[in-house]
């Protein structure tokens, strides 16, 4: 198959053998499981449960009330102690309301499984997505995006192609490796399901060739007469070809347009972790409930992929993995280009946990302060967007919003190759999200004084046609007096007392006089 | 266990500013020894002067602003702009020179303009020209190779010139100094005599002065590595010296009595230094791609239309800046095609 090249990218050392050499670790039930209400973009869930109450395993605990969220279901039966704040992996390092369980160490399913469908292929695009949709799945590449939105791409775009992400780009993490390795059937069968859910005519299964054991046992687990309906492409090892569009460019060629969606293309793409939970959910009734998470990096003292329960602790985690090794200083969500650090290790498993980075002082430190940008023009060698990363700083640090838009920000994927090859240290990544941050502030802003502006122009000419209708009842009211009394003595004595209503009146607006004219007299 | 948090990337960088500007520093010294090898002593002492003055300048200049003198300092970049400038001076120039030279690039053209990463003028090439416009007499005096001459200097004897502008005793600047290849081409012309004829003179090697071919050839061997290192990317030293060779070649076609060939413009004064060293000072460059190559071709363009017809034999400084100034122009309307966009988003 011709693969093409997206511009840039990086050949990183690629620090995945280490979290390899040992096979999959089933972790068993921690004590405590915390359960984040909200796990991904989109809206928070509503708890279904109380504290005190008792559950079982996969039981729906809290239930997504927007179309782009998911269900959370419990990781193992016990009983519900608290819904209370706890640390939650985010960038922010801030509490978010958390379903504490209480396990009962017995890990019961009881009848909480969604009927099993081995004749998948018999059952209809909408109930297949409505499973997965139950099964609460997000995309387990790490930005979990609620599966099932994805699967329902908007009417008019047909889909011809899956592509299956198996590139895994970043350094250290092999939980999508493993995966490949451990369960290629299950893979398949998932790229099956939702082939068939979004009616596509090919699958483009894309794994880099720095996993040749993957590549393997895929090629394995694929019947012969499948070759031309799952293709399984190595890929070169291009950080970030993981890139939904990047590995869509290299795939085919294409560029998904700005401001569109892969589906334009006619192509969904779907990580390999969400396959095999598809196939848990389609198959088994399984909702997501656990998933592999990669505990690497310098900073542990033995690096491997563990199978663990969602809302299972870092802390637990990197128990199971040997504990921290001496120096630790650093923990980090996702790979180390794009994972962001977590201020404590409390902070529980949640979907789209993919790895566990512990990294020591010395595996991260620059090797000088930040220094200013030479415009060398390294970073836009690297940039896969073809971006100008050196004017976008510039921009952003001068707050120039307008021209940091007009440069292409919001095409930015925040992969930082352009940070990472800056000789001068420049925290780049950080300038574009402070002014992707600041600009939606903006027009969050803009929309309410708009909101404002509207409500205020409103009540002005509510007030006007108030005035208006006033006027005209009394000019009518006028008319209607001025008809009635034709008489001389009454009309002097009416003509006397419009006088004095009158001058009374004059009186009274000199005292009613606005604010404004006030003040004026006042000064 | 609580840890520090911090943005990511979480890995080591894999360059510095530093660094970039070191393995500059490596690239100049094979073509730094071949102009010592034929200058003499002279060469070493102007860039030991040089680097000497630009580091106090630089140092002097960062305490006034409050700035870290010594994280400063260690970012090499006033070594690399002191070096640069005192190869383009003659290699017995008074120290005087030196000294006016690198204050004023790195003084006025440097920090006056922001530092390091702020200034709009390559600083080496506003000091050479601020001395070059200032002090015609000593700009000229480029010795006579060693060997072709029976006075040459020791090192003593040169440092004692250039400290005090003064020859030693018995000795004539006639004597020991001859034209530069482009003055030479420049006042032959005007007096009369075709390109051939002064071609031919036993001081020319194949395409222009040996010595100063030798030169060209090794700063040539450090621009080739700094570009196998990927310190600097080929547009600008690719668009520079083709765009200079085509347009010689254009005029030299049409009458080769009158002007010199493409190879002579190549391999005389400044051009690949030039092209490999100066104009690919990030600063002062243009930074996009597109850019880069339309900033070296105005070099290339404007070297050859000042050496041919303006006041000046040499041009690479007055080209540089004056590309310089529109390399934000250039920036603006060369940006690339942005992942995802049409192309006719930027014109």
């Amino acid at each position: 198959m011709q693969l093409h090249r997206f511009h840039g990218g990086l050949k990183l050392p690629d620090h995945k053998a280490e979290s390899t050499v040992h096979p999959l670790l089933t972790m068993g039930v921690p004590k405590y499981l915390y359960v984040p209400l909200s796990q991904h973009i989109g809206a928070p869930t509503e708890p279904l449960v109380q504290p005190g109450d008792r559950v079982l395993k996969g039981q729906r605990i809290s239930q997504a009330k927007d179309y782009i969220c998911a269900h959370v279901h419990a990781p193992t039966s016990g009983r519900i102690k608290d819904i209370v704040d706890h640390p939650i992996p985010h960038p922010s390092c801030l509490s978010a309301p958390c379903i504490v369980i209480e396990s009962d160490a017995h890990d019961q399913w009881g009848d909480t499984r969604l009927p099993a469908w081995p004749d998948w292929r018999e059952r209809d695009a909408r109930s297949l997505r409505e499973r997965v949709r139950a099964a609460g799945i997000v995309g387990m590449g790490g930005a979990a995006f609620p599966t099932a939105a994805k699967l329902n791409p908007r009417a008019g775009k047909r889909i011809h192609t899956l592509v299956v992400n198996g590139a895994e780009c970043e350094p250290y993490i092999s939980c999508d490796d493993i995966l490949m390795r451990t369960y290629p059937e299950a893979i398949l069968e998932g790229a099956r399901i939702v082939a068939h859910i979004l009616g596509a005519e090919q699958v483009l299964f894309a794994v880099e060739d720095n996993k040749p054991e993957a590549l393997r046992a895929l090629t394995d687990a694929r019947p012969a007469e499948e070759a031309d309906f799952i293709r399984i492409i190595s890929i070169p090892s291009i950080y970030p070809t993981g890139g939904e569009r990047q590995l869509i460019q290299v795939l085919t060629g294409r560029e998904v347009p700005s401001a569109g969606l892969p589906a334009d293309l006619g192509i969904v793409c779907q990580n390999t972790g969400t396959l095999k939970a598809i196939r848990d959910a389609v198959l088994h009734g399984q909702p997501l409930i656990s998933r592999i998470v990669t505990v690497t990096g310098p900073g542990i003292r033995e690096p491997r992929n563990v199978q663990a329960l969602i809302g299972t602790t870092f802390a637990d985690l990197v128990a199971a993995a040997g504990g921290y090794a001496p120096g630790v200083d650093r923990l980090v969500m996702g790979g180390p280009m794009m994972g962001f650090a977590i201020g404590d290790d409390a902070v529980p498993v949640i979907k789209g946990t993919n790895c566990l980075l512990a990294t020591r002082v010395e595996d991260t430190q620059a090797p000088g302060p930040v220094m200013p940008c030479i415009r060398c023009g390294e970073c836009t060698r690297v940039c896969p967007a073809n971006l100008l990363p050196q004017q976008l700083y510039w921009f952003a640090k001068g707050k120039d919003f307008d021209s940091v838009q007009d440069y292409g920000l919001f095409d930015c994927i925040e992969c930082g190759c352009c940070a990472h090859v800056c000789p001068s240290n420049i925290p780049l990544v950080q300038y574009y999200r402070f002014a992707k941050q600041e600009i939606w502030g903006r027009e969050k802003e803009r929309q309410k004084a708009d909101i404002a502006r509207e409500r205020f122009e409103y009540r002005q000419l509510r007030q006007e046609r108030e005035e208006q209708e006033k006027a005209e009842r009394l000019a009518r009211k006028k008319a209607a007096l001025a008809k009635k009394d034709t008489d001389p003595d009454k009309k002097t004595a009416i003509d006397g007392a419009i006088e004095r209503a009158r001058a009374k009146k004059a009186a009274q607006s000199n005292e009613e006089a606005s604010p404004a004219d006030r003040e004026r007299a006042d000064s | 266990m609580r840890f520090r948090t911090c943005t990511s990337p979480h890995l080591i960088p894999g360059h510095s500013v530093g660094g970039v500007m070191r393995q500059v520093l490596y690239a100049l010294v094979p073509g730094t020894l071949a102009m010592t090898w034929f200058f003499g002593w002279g060469v070493l002492v102007n860039v030991s002067l040089a680097i000497l003055f630009s580091v106090l300048f630089e140092a002097l200049m960062v305490a006034a602003r409050g700035r870290p003198v010594l994280a400063t300092l260690g970012d090499s970049s006033a070594i690399l702009a002191g070096w640069l400038f005192a190869l383009a001076i003659p290699p017995l120039a008074p120290v005087w020179v030196l000294l006016i030279g690198t204050a004023f690039a790195i003084v006025v053209a440097k920090h006056l303009y922001g530092g390091l990463g702020y200034n709009p003028f390559n600083p080496a090439m506003v000091g050479y020209v601020v001395v070059l416009v200032s002090f015609p007499r000593e700009l000229s005096l480029w010795p006579s190779p060693e060997g072709l001459t029976n006075a040459s200097l020791t090192f003593l004897q040169t440092l004692q010139t250039t400290l005090t502008g003064r020859l030693p005793d018995g000795m004539e600047w006639d004597a020991i100094t001859r034209a530069s290849p482009l003055d030479m081409m420049r006042e032959s012309i005007v007096s009369g005599q075709t390109v051939t004829e002064v071609t031919q003179s036993p001081l020319f090697g194949s395409f222009s002065q040996t010595e100063w071919e030798w030169a060209g050839n090794l700063f040539l061997l450090g621009g080739l590595w700094l570009l196998y290192r990927r310190v600097i990317t080929w547009h600008i030293p690719v668009s520079m010296l083709l765009t200079l060779a085509t347009v010689a070649g254009i005029f030299w076609v049409m009458d080769p009595d009158y002007f010199a060939s493409p190879a002579f413009h190549v391999f005389s004064g400044a051009a690949i230094i030039g092209a490999f060293f100066i104009a690919t000072d990030p600063v002062s460059a243009a930074t996009t791609p597109k850019g880069r190559i339309l900033f070296g071709a105005g070099i290339g363009l404007l070297t050859y239309v000042i050496r041919t017809w303006g006041g000046y034999p040499d041009a690479v400084a007055f080209a540089v800046l004056l590309m310089n100034m529109v390399a934000p122009t250039l920036d603006h309307y060369t940006r690339p095609r942005i992942f995802g966009h049409s192309r006719d988003r930027h014109g």
